[in-house]
């Protein structure tokens, strides 16, 4: 034989537990159930686990990683109808002015001002950005970037809220486990309704809103009621997110207006995967205790950040969550080429 | 008076901040992102060939414009190029990039009194009842000297008309031989330059600070969201709007409200006329 040279070939093929679409399973044995259980409950498992294991400063993270996993759920549900937020620190923001300020004026516990602070923060980010609604894509971008901004620019000059100073001494949660595993909770919570939602009736309407809005429009739907319920939902789950975090720190300050809380979570979702929220929650978990371990470099870490999210938008724009989804339902072998 | 002279200077500075934004937002259809951190970048270029290689500051300028016209135009050649057409995708990107240059400055340390750049000429005169300086009436100038050159260089110069070719048909631009990326690269490389043109200009004012690139790039885009951004008249009458609502507003009800003016524009413009005010496109086609 000559010597040839023998190339190698890849092989892929759909598992047969896939019987239609990719959401469509023929299931037929325990196994095959297992199959498609493990890879949502080993996630869920570990994360429930986590907050007993983790003490002390890993337990702080993990709140925050389940922090920014909610606004980049958050994100990511703006984002599958069409709006394109640069700027998911105004819900957080707003959270957490909502909640601080009860607490510290009105003296409120927590436990009232959480849930208070999550639906009013959720009114309220609605009707700040229901005048830029009717703009899409690039437009609403930048009116989102503009606002928290200038949101911090109007307290840091009237004083308002403590003014650049912020407001300390707020009363912390009951306990730090708690804490957490309030944060887990809420973050899996959000996660899997997120997931519903956007496979009902309901969420279909949504996406139909971003692929094609006259077409919703011509099937007698009010888009724009539509886009203020989607306001109203992705602006509450991030406002409780930011009111979590007041009560966590004991702390309250314009930083929560900061780019971090804009850019991180969409970081998140670039890295991993937009469109099906395991892909959000995914990129958070990842990035955040990467961020952590990244902290002694202190500013440069932001800078990190947006390399990443550079690198991971050019070289992997499905996310690493839609790749490995699809690794997993898939056969590979490697056959030679004759 | 005072109102009149300052609200002007006020406005061209913001003409200038948005030009270079409008201009490649014009062309290529890219919202650059980067705008405010090119704009400092190119500062901080200028301070360094200023004190680290002792030019005068006449030939550091030039220089530091240069600069920032190559890194933008390598943010285009390097990164988008791959994305094109990918409107999200360009968007977080430039936005990306452009954070990254500001925490990159000011992890270098660039903040601080020490930073900033020498005005070109010194003294003052008195219009009237008002003083003014001669920096800003320089700016005054050298803006209007820069609208009406890019005027004329968009309508009579070969690059000039290929960019308003890209930009009302890119695939009739394409089959009369206009390179699409090329063109591009080059849009994102003079929007940058004018930001850098504008910061030379305006940055001798006061002291060179990064977070001054977040400013920059809000006042551009309210400009271009007021004013509409497919217009060159848009940008200027959107300037002016804010220009004198702002020092309207720190006159008759406190500086501290000056910040408020983009914002309260912004959301009243919409609110009115979405494609902003000089939109070209109809409302429903482009934004709405």
């Amino acid at each position: 034989m000559a010597t040839s040279e023998q190339s190698l070939r890849r092989k892929r093929l759909d598992r047969g537990i896939k019987a239609r679409a990719d959401t469509i399973f023929a299931v037929a044995s325990y196994r095959e159930i297992l199959y498609l259980m493990l890879p949502r409950l080993v996630p869920v498992g570990l994360l429930l686990v986590m907050p007993l294991l983790l003490q002390g400063y890993w337990n702080k993270v993990l709140v925050y990683a389940c922090m920014y996993g909610l606004l980049a759920l958050s994100w990511d549900f703006l984002a599958s109808c069409g709006l394109f937020s640069l700027g998911q620190s105004l819900f957080f923001g707003i959270g957490a002015y909502l909640a601080g300020a009860m607490n510290y004026y009105l003296h409120l516990p927590p436990l009232v001002t959480l849930p208070l602070a999550t639906i009013t923060g959720g009114i309220v980010s609605a009707l700040l950005l229901s005048p830029v609604m009717r703009l899409r894509g690039v437009y609403f971008a930048m009116v989102t970037l503009m606002l928290p901004l200038l949101l911090m620019k109007v307290i840091e000059t009237t004083g308002v809220f403590g003014g650049t100073h912020g407001l300390s001494g707020l009363s912390p949660l009951p306990h730090d486990a708690f804490a957490a595993y309030l944060a887990v909770i809420a973050f899996l919570l959000c996660m899997f309704a997120f997931r519903r939602i956007i496979n009902s009736d309901y969420g279909l309407v949504l996406m139909a809103i971003r692929d094609d809005d006259r077409a919703v429009m011509s099937g007698a739907i009010n888009i724009y009621w539509r886009k203020s319920q989607a306001l109203f939902i992705s602006g509450a789950v991030g406002a409780f997110a930011g009111a979590l975090m007041t009560h966590h720190y004991q702390f309250l300050g314009m930083s929560t207006f900061a780019l971090d809380y804009s850019i991180l979570p969409v970081a998140a979702v670039a890295l991993g995967g937009q469109g099906s929220f395991a892909g959000a929650a995914l990129g958070s978990m990842i990035l955040v205790p990467l961020s952590e371990a990244l902290r002694a470099l202190g500013g440069l870490r932001i800078a990190i950040y947006c390399m990443v999210l550079i690198v991971s938008i050019i070289g992997l724009p499905e996310g690493i969550f839609h790749f490995l989804e699809r690794k997993y339902h898939q056969f590979e072998t490697v056959s030679e080429v004759k | 008076m005072s109102l009149l002279i300052y609200g002007l200077i006020n406005s061209v500075i913001l003409a200038l901040y948005a030009v270079g934004f409008s201009l490649t937002y014009g062309i290529s259809g890219l919202a650059n992102f980067a705008h405010g951190a090119l704009y400092i970048l190119s500062g901080f270029a200028a301070w360094t060939f200023i004190h680290s290689l002792g030019l005068p500051f006449a030939i550091a300028a030039p220089l530091a414009i240069l600069v920032t016209g190559v890194v933008g135009f390598l943010i285009y050649w390097v990164l988008l190029l791959r994305l094109r057409g990918i409107a999200l995708a360009e968007l977080i990107v430039t936005f990306a990039a452009g954070v990254a240059i500001l925490e990159l400055l000011t992890w270098k340390g660039f903040y601080g009194i020490r930073y900033s750049l020498p005005l070109f000429i010194r003294g003052g005169v008195e219009i009237g009842s008002v003083a003014i300086d001669y920096q800003r009436l320089f700016v005054l100038i050298a803006g209007i000297a820069l609208v009406i050159l890019l005027w004329l260089f968009v309508h009579h110069t070969r690059i000039g008309l290929a960019f308003r070719a890209m930009a009302q048909n890119e695939r009739t631009a394409l089959s009369v031989g206009i390179e699409s990326d090329w063109i591009g690269s080059l849009s994102l490389a003079f929007g940058s330059a004018l930001a850098a043109v504008a910061a030379m200009v305006v940055l001798p004012l006061g002291v060179m600070e990064s977070t001054i690139g977040y400013e920059v790039l809000i006042y551009a885009l309210a400009v271009a969201i007021v004013g509409g951004l497919e217009s060159t008249m848009g940008m200027v009458v959107g300037s002016f709007l804010i220009g004198y609502g702002q020092i309207a507003a720190a006159k008759y009800i406190g500086a501290k409200w000056m910040v408020i003016v983009p914002l309260a524009a912004i959301v009243i413009v919409l609110a009115i006329r979405p494609s902003g005010i000089f939109g070209k496109y109809k409302e429903l086609e482009e934004r709405v």
